[in-house]
């Protein structure tokens, strides 16, 4: 077994992908670096802190973009948020089964400020071009750092998202949620907090994640093959359908004060216990509970 | 940020063609090494960026080290260094010439 959570960015994408597939676009031997941060004097990294390239999965011909999340917490920069448009443009003409993206960032990487921005908004109108396409973009979310700002709307517009319970997923991230209401409001130093709210059981439960997996390579590898065919239902009967039930969602738990009385609320039992259980024993727990 | 470059002469590699690795993160106390093949197949160059400023002997000391352990040549080592510790570079190097010499991506 190989962690995915303490893998590197290029570790996961040979992990995810059959051996010796990869095809790497752009390559740090390219030396496409950012200026914004040469300006400021500050550390470059050769592939801007992501990776995009082609490869096959179990066959399939998969387009595939892992960011680090060791350089500068895998932040959208211009040039990394210009490789994953260019891979997401480029799915547009050669149709692979499914676009993979790995995510680990904390959302716009802010030495960059306007450049950043914008770059995430190319990337969100890329993403659903290339869902209008019928191409599965499949998310997986295991890494250290989580993924949140703008890459956390990223991922919630695509198809499907496959996430450990190490992997976090939410649009602030806990300290600038400390930040900004007080540590009254979220305590982002208390750990068990922070994952019962934001990690991966608690996005699985509320159904912002597909599927939850062990902190595995082979078991991301695993879910995505089995996310391949993923073709959620976009008729506007559905969207609004959705939009409903995302309503309903803050009626009904809006009162709560942790996600341990969500869990409560939906009839999972031994929810105190929900924690500590394993991928497996967690997914047979909430079968059928989930809001 | 200061930049660094050395060249070493070493021993000529027999001349089969490497693909470039790259090896390590640029985080905090942590550094990337890519190495790339050189036209020149008697030299090691080493370009460094790194954000401690003033450490050029050591630089110096830990390279010469690497190049008279290994005996590289006929490479282009280029790194990006955010204060990683002379033992740190040490095992970067090792790790990023042996992924090179078994051809790994």
């Amino acid at each position: 077994m190989t962690s995915y959570y303490e893998a590197s960015a290029r570790d996961r994408v040979n992990g995810v992908l059959d051996p010796g597939t990869f095809h790497e676009i752009v390559p740090p031997s390219a030396r496409m670096m950012s200026p914004h941060l040469k300006q400021l004097d500050q550390p470059c990294a050769f592939d801007d802190g992501i990776i995009v390239g082609e490869g096959r999965l179990s066959d399939h011909p998969i387009a595939i973009a892992a960011q680090e999340g060791g350089f500068m917490g895998g932040a959208v920069g211009e040039v990394h948020g210009a490789k994953l448009v260019g891979l997401l443009e480029r799915a547009l003409e050669t149709k692979p089964d499914a676009v993979v993206l790995l995510v680990e960032s904390g959302g716009v990487r802010l030495h960059e400020a306007n450049a950043g921005l914008i770059a995430v908004s190319e990337i969100m109108r890329a993403v659903l071009a290339v869902r209008a396409a019928g191409i599965p973009l499949i998310v997986l979310d295991g890494g250290q750092f989580g993924c949140f700002g703008g890459m956390g709307i990223v991922a919630k517009l695509c198809d499907a998202v496959v996430m450990s319970e190490e992997g976090r997923l939410a649009l602030s991230g806990p300290e600038v949620i400390e930040t900004t209401k007080g540590v009254e409001e979220f305590d982002s130093k208390d750990r068990a907090l922070v994952w019962r709210t934001v990690g991966g059981k608690h996005r699985v439960i509320l159904g912002d994640a597909n599927l939850l997996v062990n902190d595995d390579l082979d078991a991301f590898r695993a879910a995505t093959l089995d996310l391949i065919e993923t073709k959620p239902d976009m008729s506007l009967e559905a969207l609004e359908q959705e939009h409903s039930r995302l309503g309903q969602r803050i009626d009904r738990f809006g009162d709560c004060k942790d996600a341990v009385d969500i869990w409560r609320d939906l009839g999972i039992a031994d929810p105190d216990t929900v924690p500590m259980l394993e991928s497996a024993a967690f997914m047979a727990a909430i079968a059928g509970k989930r809001a | 940020m200061e930049a660094l470059h050395f060249t070493f002469s070493g021993q000529s590699l027999s001349n089969t063609s490497h693909k470039p690795v790259l090896v390590g993160v640029v985080g905090s106390g942590n550094l990337e090494v890519l190495i790339e093949p050189a036209t020149d197949a008697s030299t090691c160059i080493v370009e460094i960026i790194t954000a401690a400023v003033g450490f050029g002997a050591i630089w110096e000391a830990v390279i010469g080290d690497f190049v008279s352990r290994r005996k590289p040549a006929g490479i282009r080592v280029s790194i990006n260094d955010v204060g990683a510790t002379p033992a740190v570079v040490s095992l970067r190097l090792d790790q990023a010439w042996d992924s090179y010499r078994e051809g790994q991506p």
